[in-house]
């Protein structure tokens, strides 16, 4: 017998478009009737160049954007109801907390948002702190963290909750290698332990090594979806240079790609 | 409920890890003290006009706590980033707009509490006297009115762009009702026509902060505070007032969209 999964996280037809605020800019398509669907337990590489629609699309799914057309779901719940994120973890591009608070605060103060019980409260920040090695630096304010520090604190808030699924915005981005190092192994065990990933990254060698399937958008259209494996097959070629392709920027055996040609003529 | 309550615990610990907001406060009480205890011409009748002076200060200090606070809470939450991760779970714009209130609205109470208590204090070393009850009904209403100025800034906090702009409007607006709105009524009927008509829409509209301004003469002359009806009333239209600012902030923000 086939058992059907119910996807964890589902777009149909989303369709996002901005007024320009430019003086007679009308008006701009972020998102063009995007269909995606994440199932449980997968780790989904959303990508795309700087403006393909990843972010908005992320704003639409957190309920921070209305969507103009289409729908969006998360656990089969409308992302318009606040009950849709109970079960999410979110950590944002650039992380920023209130940084008068020390880690334990921040995690005590997500904690009762998410309703957790005081007796499991305590128990679960320990947990939380020692996952993203800050145990050390709890008492202390957030201001007073490096960058790695507050990204690993940003990470921590996002698993208070023991979330199923996992929204990570450009996780990697700014840190140094050793901080990107270990992000990227606190997501790999994440990974083993069950949890659904779905995350946006300029760091195309790591969405190779963490990701089970991709999704790349360019313009705001989908280009193309499909498992990292498959694609990597059908192009004979690493994912960075399979998605320059996809989104026609690459340099195919030696020759430049159009825009590339048309900018070197002139 | 526990979203609200943390939301506003948050805020109120903001406050007390925040410098300006001592300075502000040790300010106030200072001059308090001076006012409450300087004896000018070894008059006696002078105590009266300081006390006013006092309670004036009070007034001002709570109103200048009240908007800068709330003015730059949900600014401060954009710009620092800090309503993502929080919009980010299960809390909605409702609870985090009422969250934002409760957490000034009671961080307004303590001040009050600390300055009411201080005034309290220093003129009863001068009067031999401490009408308790006078000064808690006093304080009471002055928190009330405090509702309506915290709402006001909060819903201004969605309407203009930048705090400096709300904080600045809310205060005019604030004093303007202090001052003016009990002048309104006869400004009304003296103007007539049309225009008398627009003046008496806007005194019916506008809030009534000055019935909470005015019972401060009640301390100063040591007149009986009005009757437990009376204040009543007026907190209860200090709370549907603040409801009602609050429900306007809400429909605004509630289908906003934040771009992060």
């Amino acid at each position: 017998m086939i058992r059907i999964v119910e996807p964890i996280l589902k777009t149909e037809d989303l369709r996002v478009e901005f007024r320009s605020k430019e003086v007679g800019g009308g008006v701009k398509v972020a998102v063009k009737g995007l269909n995606l669907a994440v199932h449980p337990g997968e780790t989904f590489g959303f990508l795309g160049p700087n403006g393909a629609g990843k972010t908005t699309t992320m704003n639409v799914l957190l309920g921070f954007v209305n969507a103009t057309s289409g729908n969006a779901f998360l656990f089969g719940q409308n992302v318009r109801e606040p009950i849709a994120r109970q079960r999410i973890g979110y950590l944002p591009e650039l992380t920023y907390y209130y940084k008068f608070l020390s880690a334990e605060e921040l995690l005590r103060f997500y904690a009762r948002i998410f309703n957790i019980p005081k007796s499991e409260r305590e128990k679960r920040i320990d947990e939380v702190l020692k996952l993203v090695e800050l145990d050390h630096a709890r008492k202390r304010q957030i201001k007073t963290y490096s960058k790695g520090m507050q990204q690993r604190a940003g990470l921590a808030q996002a698993l208070i909750n023991n979330p199923d699924l996992l929204i990570l915005d450009e996780p990697t981005s700014g840190l140094d290698p050793i901080g990107r190092m270990k992000v990227r192994e606190i997501i790999q065990r994440l990974k083993n332990e069950g949890k659904t990933v779905f995350f946006s990254s300029h760091e195309l060698g790591e969405v190779e090594t963490i990701c089970d399937r991709v999704a790349i958008l360019h313009q705001g259209e989908l280009k193309r979806e499909g498992r990292v494996s498959d694609i990597v097959r059908e192009f004979n070629c690493d994912l960075e240079q399979a998605f320059l392709r996809i989104i026609g920027h690459a340099p195919v055996n030696g020759a430049s790609s159009e825009p590339a040609k048309e900018f070197f003529a002139a | 409920m526990n979203v609200i309550q943390a939301i506003a615990i948050v805020v109120l610990k903001e406050m007390v890890r925040r410098k300006d907001f001592y300075v502000l406060f040790i300010i106030t009480a200072l001059i308090t003290l001076l006012m409450g205890s300087i004896n000018i011409f070894r008059d006696q009748s002078i105590a009266g006009y300081l006390k006013e002076l006092a309670l004036l200060l009070i007034w001002i200090c709570s109103l200048v706590i009240a908007i800068s606070t709330t003015a730059r809470q949900l600014y401060a939450e954009k710009e620092n980033r800090t309503i993502f991760p929080l919009l980010a779970k299960p809390v909605s714009r409702a609870q985090l707009l009422l969250g934002k209130f409760f957490g000034c609205w009671i961080a307004c109470g303590l001040a009050l509490f600390v300055f009411y208590l201080f005034l309290g204090i220093v003129a009863a070393s001068r009067e031999h006297t401490l009408d308790v009850g006078s000064y808690l009904v006093a304080m009471l209403l002055h928190w009330g009115a405090l509702a309506v100025v915290v709402g006001m800034a909060l819903l201004g906090s969605i309407v203009f762009a930048a705090p400096s702009s709300n904080g600045t409007i809310c205060f005019v607006v604030a004093l303007g009702i202090l001052f003016l709105e009990r002048h309104l009524n006869t400004v009304a009927l003296q103007t007539g026509g049309w225009l008398g008509n627009v003046i008496y829409g806007v005194y019916f509209i506008t809030p009534r902060l000055d019935w909470a301004f005015e019972v401060r003469e009640f301390l100063i002359f040591h007149n009986p505070m009005p009757g437990i009806v009376i204040w009543t009333q007026a907190l209860l239209f200090y709370g549907a007032y603040a409801a009602m600012l609050l429900l306007a902030a809400w429909l605004l923000f509630r289908r906003r969209a934040l771009n992060t």
